[in-house]
């Protein structure tokens, strides 16, 4: 991906299997964001491929160039790293959106609200519901978005991802801003997601502690270029990563 | 002390006034006789006004930032009162009973006059509906609405003129109309946020009003067309006086049409879809709403009713020219939609009445009439910057109980 002159992402390449979870670190401006921007949607990649495989399919489908919200009806969501909920919704509201890629209701269901529309709304409602719940902000439900502490935004933006029945969830750092207990908090609410609902997991962060504990495997990019991949382990002893991203301070 | 700075502050902005209207309302000079009248009269009246009017402003004022700092602690209460009051199931029968007899009896109590102003109103009661849907509920300020009422009111017009089409006939087909030309002018500005927005659709409104004005060989330039028919009750032609009565009646049900369509559009799958657009295009996206579909059924929606508006204007006037269809027109019908409050269907309806009926009754300020809306408007900016009626959005509550 290049933006004009500059090679913001420079021949990255990055799996992830199903039931993973994998982190993607590095220093700020390194082109995490970007990767995401260009997986889902919101950036056309100038060069490169994106492919998913879906468990029942069987077969490799090329998504790059695809919408957004193509994307996302293809199964996989994504968190903002700058939140970006609907500020002026309800908490419910908010996972509600999430169902609309799910759902079908067109003009005349509106209008003319028959059974089909209504045990749809109905179905939408619960299920939100039942996602918030699982998330922990059922004390928050019918709150504003805009009202919640930082930690239930960033977890409410999770929920809304998760609502789109996605098989690869894109985290772009979802601990940024919680306090040492939140982000306890998050770490296994991210282990109940990959095991309870079955979802892949990709995450952008800058808290070691919480990629480390947390990831499987872990990719490491500066300049927009890989320089290095593997376990937790190997990671932490990388002397290219060392240099380039932990610094002085590390482990 | 505090009262003190406040009546100076008053003070200075009399004597600025007064410096300000001095040549035109003190210094008067006859040029025929060559003599110069001084009305000091006029200047203390300008000068005690302003000081009280500026009086009045700052008191009502700091009035309200004390009512803010209040009403923070005090929010969640009074919404919960409000909202029982609002929902009180005995409040609103008895409203709605007492408001569906009076729109019953109405023509039959006052003059033909009144009828006919009242049907005006419900006009923009319907316009401002439709605009609502774009502007309150999808959040895209659309100035050139009127463009839709034109395609509207012409639809009807030369189908009765060329093909002796009727109302009921044409009804449809200006709808219709109206949503293709919502399409057709949601296709270019898709991409246009904001101001950008603002503009393109203006400059598309002016254009459907310059056609209509110049190409004489279709709209019969700025002459227009006249005669148009009423519309028949069972195929009977009825009397002017008849077919006034008749056509509020007719836009009385339209508009319960209008409010039952809005309202359930509002609370469903794609309402909540245009609510969120209006809140963040990008995360809107990325919950799978495609953007290109949802802004343009709003546009499409929005201009249905602007075509269905335009087809009883020519129905209820018989005479269609481009001058009823100017700027001026989408800002009246944006200013009921900001007025009575964005995305509010009852603030919507509050709004059209108010803009309006009231220069109507008031015919004494009406060479004012810009003025007395610009007025109006900065003072709800002020104190009510929601609307008249503001906040009613319907959210989605979850009240359920076993999960
Ligand atoms: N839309 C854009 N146009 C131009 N440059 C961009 C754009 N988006 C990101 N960049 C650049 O790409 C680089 C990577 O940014 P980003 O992906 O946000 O980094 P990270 O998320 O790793 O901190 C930065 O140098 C940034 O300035
Ligand atoms: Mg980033």
């Amino acid at each position: 991906m290049s933006f004009g002159g500059l090679k913001a992402l420079d021949g990255i390449d990055l799996y992830v299997e199903r039931g993973e979870i994998v982190a993607l670190i590095g220093p700020n401006g390194a082109g995490k964001t970007t990767f995401f921007n260009c997986i889902s949607g919101i950036y056309a990649p100038t060069e490169g491929d994106i492919f998913i495989m879906k468990p029942q399919a069987g077969t490799a489908k090329r998504i790059n160039g695809l919408k957004p919200n193509q994307v996302t009806s293809k199964g996989l969501a994504r968190t903002f790293q700058n939140i970006r909920l609907f500020q002026n919704m309800t908490v419910l509201e908010n996972v509600m959106m999430g169902r609309h890629v799910r759902t079908n209701a067109g003009i005349a269901g509106a209008i003319f609200r028959n059974r089909k529309t209504r045990d749809e709304e109905k179905q939408i409602v619960e299920r939100s519901y039942g996602i918030i719940k699982k998330i922990g902000l059922a004390y928050y439900v019918n709150e504003c978005a805009k009202n919640l502490p930082y930690g239930a935004q960033r977890r409410l933006e999770i929920a809304r991802a998760i609502a789109t029945e996605p098989f690869l969830l894109l985290l772009d750092e979802p601990a940024a801003g919680m306090n040492p207990q939140e982000t306890k908090e998050l770490d296994m609410l991210i282990q109940r997601i990959r095991d309870e609902e079955n979802i892949s997991i990709l995450l952008i962060e800058h808290d070691m502690k919480l990629v480390m504990s947390i990831s499987e495997r872990i990719y490491v990019v500066d300049y927009g270029k890989k320089i290095a991949e593997g376990t937790p382990e190997e990671i932490k002893i990388n002397p290219e990563v060392i240099k380039a991203y932990l610094g002085e301070d590390a482990y | 002390m505090r009262k003190f700075a406040e009546i100076r502050k008053s003070l200075y902005v009399a004597l600025w006034f007064i410096f300000l209207t001095f040549p035109i309302m003190v210094i008067r000079i006859n040029p025929l006789e060559k003599t110069v009248e001084w009305r000091w009269m006029n200047m203390a009246l300008v000068g005690i006004g302003t000081f009280f009017l500026s009086f009045l402003w700052r008191y009502l004022i700091s009035k309200k930032e004390e009512g803010s700092k209040r009403a923070e602690e005090k929010q969640n209460e009074k919404i919960s009162k409000l909202r029982r009051l609002i929902e009180n199931r005995k409040i609103i029968a008895g409203s709605v009973v007492a408001g569906a007899l009076l729109a019953a009896v109405f023509p039959f109590v006052v003059s033909l006059y009144q009828t006919n102003i009242m049907t005006t109103a419900l006009i923009y009661v319907m316009l401002g509906l439709g605009l609502n849907i774009v502007v309150g509920l999808a959040g895209l300020l659309d100035l050139g609405y009127v463009a839709f009422y034109a395609v509207g009111a012409y639809a009807y017009a030369l189908l009765n003129y060329h093909f002796g089409l009727n109302f009921w006939m044409v009804l449809p087909v200006g709808a219709a109309l109206g949503a293709l030309f919502g399409i057709l002018l949601g296709f270019p500005v898709l991409r246009l946020r904001g101001d950008y927005l603002a503009i393109v659709t203006l400059g598309f409104g002016e254009i459907i009003r310059l056609i209509l004005e110049n190409w004489n060989e279709f709209s019969f330039g700025p002459s227009g067309i006249s005669n148009i028919s009423r519309p028949p009750l069972f195929g009977i032609e009825l009397s002017v006086q008849n077919a006034t009565v008749y056509m509020y009646y007719i836009m009385i049900f339209l508009c319960l049409v209008t409010i039952f369509i809005v309202k359930r559009l509002q609370d469903s799958r794609i309402g909540r879809a245009w609510v969120a657009l209006r809140e963040d295009e990008v995360a809107c996206q990325a919950m799978g709403i495609d953007r290109t579909k949802t802004k343009l059924t709003a546009f499409a929606l929005g201009a249905t009713w602007a075509g269905m508006g335009g087809v009883v204007f020519a129905a209820k006037t018989t005479f269609v020219n481009p001058a009823s269809f100017t700027i001026w027109e989408s800002i009246i019908i944006l200013c009921i939609v900001v007025l009575g409050g964005m995305g509010s269907v009852i603030g919507v309806i509050t709004g059209a009445f108010i803009i309006i009926l009231l220069p109507e009754y008031l015919r004494v300020f009406s060479e004012f009439r810009m003025l007395m809306f610009g007025i109006i408007l900065v003072v709800m900016m002020v104190f009510r910057p929601g609307g008249i009626i503001s906040g009613v959005r319907r959210t989605y509550k979850f009240e359920g109980k076993n999960f």
